[in-house]
């Protein structure tokens, strides 16, 4: 396993505001990494500066390659989708396959019309007549077809339908994922991602504040459903979080004593939204 | 190098209206007046109708074919030929002009500047493709199409007179559409370096602008000058701002193709001879002999490098 992406004391200031704020972070290849963070957070500045898009402090290697000054040479193993819209609107899905394919060294042409043979895109259709859905389609299936070693995907279902949504990932995971390939996404719609991560970075005011892989979220957090009789036992405890269902109370700790909370109610592993709620909690206050 | 062909071919699809459309239908626009003009002298009846007509070059073609001496006709014959080119070459200006502004603009404002950053392409053959665009490939076909609309000019005046029995087939045999086009063609690249501040300064006000790149491509310049003026007006007397207009015009208008000519093109209205005489090769690239034409090259090349570094660090936001 060998490392994609390693940032130390990533910093990136605006004239107002600090968009990242010393993050550090590995990941490794064969990952799917789930950077989640409130609107402000950073994401989208860590993932601009991952591609070579925006100027910053600090260290960064993509692939062994530093993205402000070989930009060029990196964005030939690396990928990326930027929400759907960006796409031009003038082009046809003729002209981007073909654009593409003759300017991408790592392009593969019959993969890419496979995938479009899949899908309701013609070779004369332009962007501009296309829905959302076909156009995040079309983008993917160009991507799919670049046998690139990261693929960072910013916002890529946002404002699409349940099921071009759930068919993207599906597409993701089995026409394209493999060990040899590393995937970044960021989203807002947690609860569609979370079973296909491998790893949850949670990132708020320009800080890493959780890396973890998903199997040790699962044995750092809990979630206890507590009746009212044990309740202050629960507290006492120091939860993340607290919220009430039902008349019952659910608690959510961080590295608490399984055998404890056992004692106190039903555990589970809790959801990386209810997660994300109890760890962010107060940042818009 | 395939690379820079397909970001060329990209820029040709993005701007089929501009760099192809524009200069047929203005071709299609004046044959047809041409066409009208014919008919409507035809139907009053008498053979000088057709020169009072707007837009028919009918006069000039009976003045060429009037000419005693033969090779004066072929060079009348030719001068029609140019004078096509010509009005589509206005067409091709403002294009370009407006091509320039908006092609680091345009996809900053819709993001599909993203798009086009995920791929392996360096920032400066992304720029240099659309200069090459703009600058080569646009002339290229507005040549092109020039000489075709003159050809099909002569064709429709040749076919009319031969109905009143005049015989000119013969004569149009003297003209030079190979050598007008070769002409034409030659001086594109003259066109190209004559016109790089400007390019360079669109493109740079279109990497840099946040919105409208006209008001800083416009704005800034005469208000620069307005300001030189009015230290003038007091009499500090910093510099003459002559010169200084003359580079705004540079800086602004180069992009209309045959601006180098500058004051010399009031000679050619003296006759089809000294008309083609400015217009010949030779000619034309005696202002690469100007030092101004080199100064003017260099700083395009500066404000192109410039265009390219913001190009790279501009994002969409």
């Amino acid at each position: 396993m060998s490392t994609v992406i390693a940032a130390t004391g990533l910093t990136k200031r605006y004239k107002n505001a600090t968009a990242l704020d010393g993050a550090s972070f590995r990941i490794e290849s064969g990952r799917i990494v789930g950077l989640i963070g409130p609107n402000g957070a950073g994401k989208t500045t860590a993932l601009k500066a991952i591609l070579g898009l925006t100027d910053f402090q600090g260290e960064l290697s993509v692939l062994g390659l530093d993205p402000r000054k070989q930009r060029g040479k990196l964005m030939e193993q690396v990928c990326f989708i930027a929400d759907v819209a960006v796409l031009p609107r003038w082009i046809r899905v003729r002209e981007a396959v073909d654009f593409v394919a003759n300017t991408h060294p790592r392009f593969d042409r019959r993969k890419c019309e496979a995938f479009l043979a899949r899908t309701r895109l013609t070779p004369g259709l332009r962007v501009k007549q296309m829905s959302k859905g076909m156009i995040v389609q079309l983008h993917l299936a160009l991507v799919m077809a670049i046998d690139a070693r990261l693929l960072v995907l910013d916002e890529p279902t946002l404002g699409l339908d349940i099921l071009y949504r759930k068919q993207f990932y599906q597409n993701l995971l089995e026409d394209y994922f493999d060990e040899d390939k590393t995937i970044i996404v960021t989203t807002h719609q947690v609860e569609e991602v979370e079973h296909i991560l491998t790893d949850l970075m949670f990132i708020r005011d320009g800080k890493i504040v959780l890396d973890a892989d998903m199997d040790s979220v699962g044995e750092r957090f809990a979630e206890v459903m507590v009746g009212a009789d044990k309740a202050a036992a629960a507290r006492a405890l120091r939860p993340l979080d607290e919220r009430q269902v039902f008349g019952k109370s659910i608690f959510l700790f961080d590295g608490a004593d399984r055998a404890v909370l056992e004692g106190l109610g039903e555990v589970r592993r809790p959801s990386v939204s209810d997660l994300f709620v109890a760890t962010m909690k107060g940042t818009y206050a | 190098m395939k690379t820079f062909y397909w970001l060329v071919k990209r820029e040709f699809w993005e701007h089929r209206g501009g760099f192809l459309w524009a200069p047929v239908i203005t071709g299609g626009v004046f044959l047809l007046l041409n066409l009208m003009g014919i008919i409507a002298g035809e139907a009053m009846g008498h053979f000088d109708a057709h020169a009072d007509f707007i837009g028919n070059n009918m006069g000039l073609f009976n003045h060429a074919l009037n000419e005693g001496d033969i090779t004066k006709v072929g060079l009348g014959l030719d001068v029609m030929m140019y004078s096509t080119t010509m009005i589509i070459c206005i067409v091709l200006g403002f294009v370009v002009f407006f091509y320039f502004l908006g092609a680091l603009y345009d996809d900053r404002r819709d993001r599909s500047l993203l798009f086009w950053k995920s791929l392996p392409l360096s920032d400066s053959a992304t720029v240099l493709s659309k200069v090459a665009a703009g600058t080569l490939l646009a002339p290229l076909i507005a040549v092109i199409c020039g000489v075709l609309t003159g050809i099909g000019m002569l064709l429709m005046y040749a076919i009319t007179l031969s109905f009143h029995g005049v015989g000119v087939w013969h004569l149009l045999t003297y003209a030079h559409p190979f050598r007008v086009i070769a002409n034409q063609i030659i001086t594109i690249p003259l066109y190209a370096l004559w016109a790089l501040p400007c390019t360079g300064w669109l493109l740079l006000c279109s990497a840099w602008a946040r919105s409208k790149p006209i008001r800083w491509a416009l704005l800034l310049p005469v208000a620069v000058g307005m300001m030189l003026g009015w230290f003038n007006l007091l009499g500090a007397r910093v510099m003459g701002n002559g010169w200084y207009w003359d580079m705004c015009g540079r800086i602004l208008l180069s992009v209309f193709p045959g601006s180098w000519l500058g004051h010399n093109f009031q000679y050619a209205g003296s006759g089809s001879e000294q008309a083609l005489d400015l217009l010949r090769v030779g000619n034309a690239y005696t202002v690469m002999a100007t030092p101004g034409f080199w100064i003017g090259a260099i700083a395009g090349l500066a404000l192109l490098a410039g265009a390219i570094w913001l190009r790279r660090w501009r994002d969409d936001t």
